[in-house]
């Protein structure tokens, strides 16, 4: 069947199963390789993707269920002027080692901001408690994100890319 | 598997077409809600149907909480987050609320729906606790019309209901109860997955005397995830940490749970102890006025 969809703000279409999964539809079909998929029971969350604005686990989701909807990915998540926040913050606090983790993490995090500009440690944890990460034991994911919402816009140039 | 085998995908844009859909393709067609339980089966082919009918169109008919009267409809399409978000339902249902903030990750909670829930019918799904322990009703609608049916005869067996194939669940209806109060408790072995075992209660209260007293426990083979034995011992009774520990102690007896990855029996009866007189002891203060948490 032909599937079209809005993904990261551009119209996309091309044809699909009925049995293809989301997460396969953007990484084999339109090429969008920065959304991970990781396991069989929806229990990792590195295939995190907005759909219609909220974060869902595109390995849990039939590609012809998003036709006619947005979706966005960690593709999406950089804006005109740059990096988002969260990934200079992922980057700036080493809140990757593998990396597998990252974009669904990012995505979440980014969602959790736009709700909540400025959570708890409790807070930002709970929010990545559906994903997994295998390296960092969280701390600086959590201090990643925490650096996002410390500095809403980015960087200040002043403060160099070790600060 | 990493992926379900072929199914073909329809997609009604109302109850209606939904009921035709299934009618159509008869027996080997499933409906998909938030399809998290049916993709997960599909994947490992504990399901294969060869139709299924997308109703996320239907999000916008059937997905809202109001009160009606002395009731709370709930849209069968409403998401778990959505539950949890709602004010109407953390003043009447605090028990749902409760359920909700447990109930698999955030992630997974924007995307199951309540009628999902009911419909998938785990023994070990929050919801059927719940709403075992609210009394409530649920609304189906078919090609021979719409019905009526009392919670504690909608499920059949462990993964089974009385909807029938070419049926829609659309909507659950709890009543709103002067004096009433509930809540739910849980113990899994890492945030986000299924119960050890669950207790939920409500009760309604008149004074210090227990008026009505309902119990609903998950995943621990209850009978319509009731516990009749315990409810007994409240009826009529002033509300005491004695009496809700003996109530307890009746319901973690009744219920019949197996040993399995999750925990050995007598563990799981030994939850089932604790966590409903948990239960009993918050709904009763809340229900007194008090403000337990
Ligand atoms: C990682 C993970 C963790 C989870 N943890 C928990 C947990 O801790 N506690 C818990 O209770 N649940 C848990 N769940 C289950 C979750 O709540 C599911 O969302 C829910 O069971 C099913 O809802 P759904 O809308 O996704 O249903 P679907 O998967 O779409 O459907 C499930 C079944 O119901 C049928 N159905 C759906 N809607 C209707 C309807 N309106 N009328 C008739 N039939 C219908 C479908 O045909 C299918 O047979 C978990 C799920 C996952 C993936
Ligand atoms: S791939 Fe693991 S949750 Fe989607
Ligand atoms: S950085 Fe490796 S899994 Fe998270």
């Amino acid at each position: 069947m032909r599937i079209e969809m809005n993904v990261n703000g551009r119209p996309m279409a091309a044809e699909a199963e009925g049995r293809t999964l989301l997460v396969h539809f953007l990484r084999d079909t339109l090429g969008l390789t920065g959304t991970h998929w990781g396991c069989d029971t929806t229990n990792c969350g590195v295939c995190v993707v907005w759909l219609d604005g909220k974060p869902v686990k595109s390995c849990t989701v039939l590609a012809a269920m998003a036709d006619g909807h947005e979706v966005r990915t960690v593709e999406g998540l950089e804006g005109e002027s740059g990096l988002d926040p969260v990934q200079e913050g992922f980057m700036r606090m080493h809140g990757l080692q593998c990396g597998f983790c990252t974009p669904g993490m990012m995505m979440t995090a980014r969602w959790l901001l736009d709700q909540n500009p400025d959570p708890s440690e409790t807070e930002i944890r709970e929010a990545i408690s559906g994903q997994i990460c295998r390296c960092t034991g969280y701390e600086n994911i959590v201090r990643a994100v925490r650096w996002a919402a410390e500095h809403p816009q980015g960087a200040d140039e002043s403060e160099g890319v070790n600060a | 598997m990493q992926v379900p085998a072929p199914v073909e995908y329809e997609r009604a844009l109302s109850v209606e077409e939904a009921i035709a859909l299934l009618v159509k393709h008869g027996s080997e067609s499933r409906l998909i809600a938030g399809g998290h339980s049916l993709l997960p089966m599909m994947k490992l082919r504990l399901a294969r149907p060869e139709v299924v009918i997308d109703i996320n169109p239907l999000a916008g008919a059937l997905s809202y909480v109001r009160r009606e009267g002395d009731e709370l409809a709930i849209g069968a399409m409403t998401r778990h987050a959505d539950l949890l978000a709602s004010a109407l339902v953390s003043e009447h249902a605090p028990i749902i609320a409760e359920a909700e903030r447990v109930i698999a990750d955030p992630v997974v909670r924007n995307r199951g729906t309540v009628g999902g829930s009911l419909c998938q019918a785990d023994p070990a799904e929050d919801l059927s606790a719940v709403f075992a322990a609210l009394g409530a009703t649920v609304r189906i609608r078919g090609p021979r019309g719409e019905r009526s049916v009392d919670i504690d005869s909608f499920h059949t067996g462990p993964y089974t209901t009385v909807v029938e194939p070419d049926e829609i669940l659309t909507e659950v209806r709890v009543r709103i109860h002067p004096g009433a109060s509930s809540a739910y408790e849980k113990v899994e072995r890492r945030v986000g997955d299924w119960a050890i075992a669950a207790a939920g209660a409500m009760l309604q209260v008149s004074g210090a005397a227990i008026t009505s007293a309902r119990i609903g426990l998950a995943a621990v083979g209850a009978e319509a995830f009731r516990a009749p034995r315990a409810e007994a011992l409240l009826s009529g009774k002033e509300g005491s940490p004695e009496l809700f520990a003996a109530a307890g102690a009746e319901a973690g007896r009744e219920c019949n749970p197996h040993s399995d990855q999750r925990g050995p029996e007598d563990y799981k009866r030994h939850l089932v102890s604790v966590l409903t007189e948990r239960a009993l002891s918050r709904a009763y203060a809340r229900a007194s006025g008090g403000a337990a948490r």
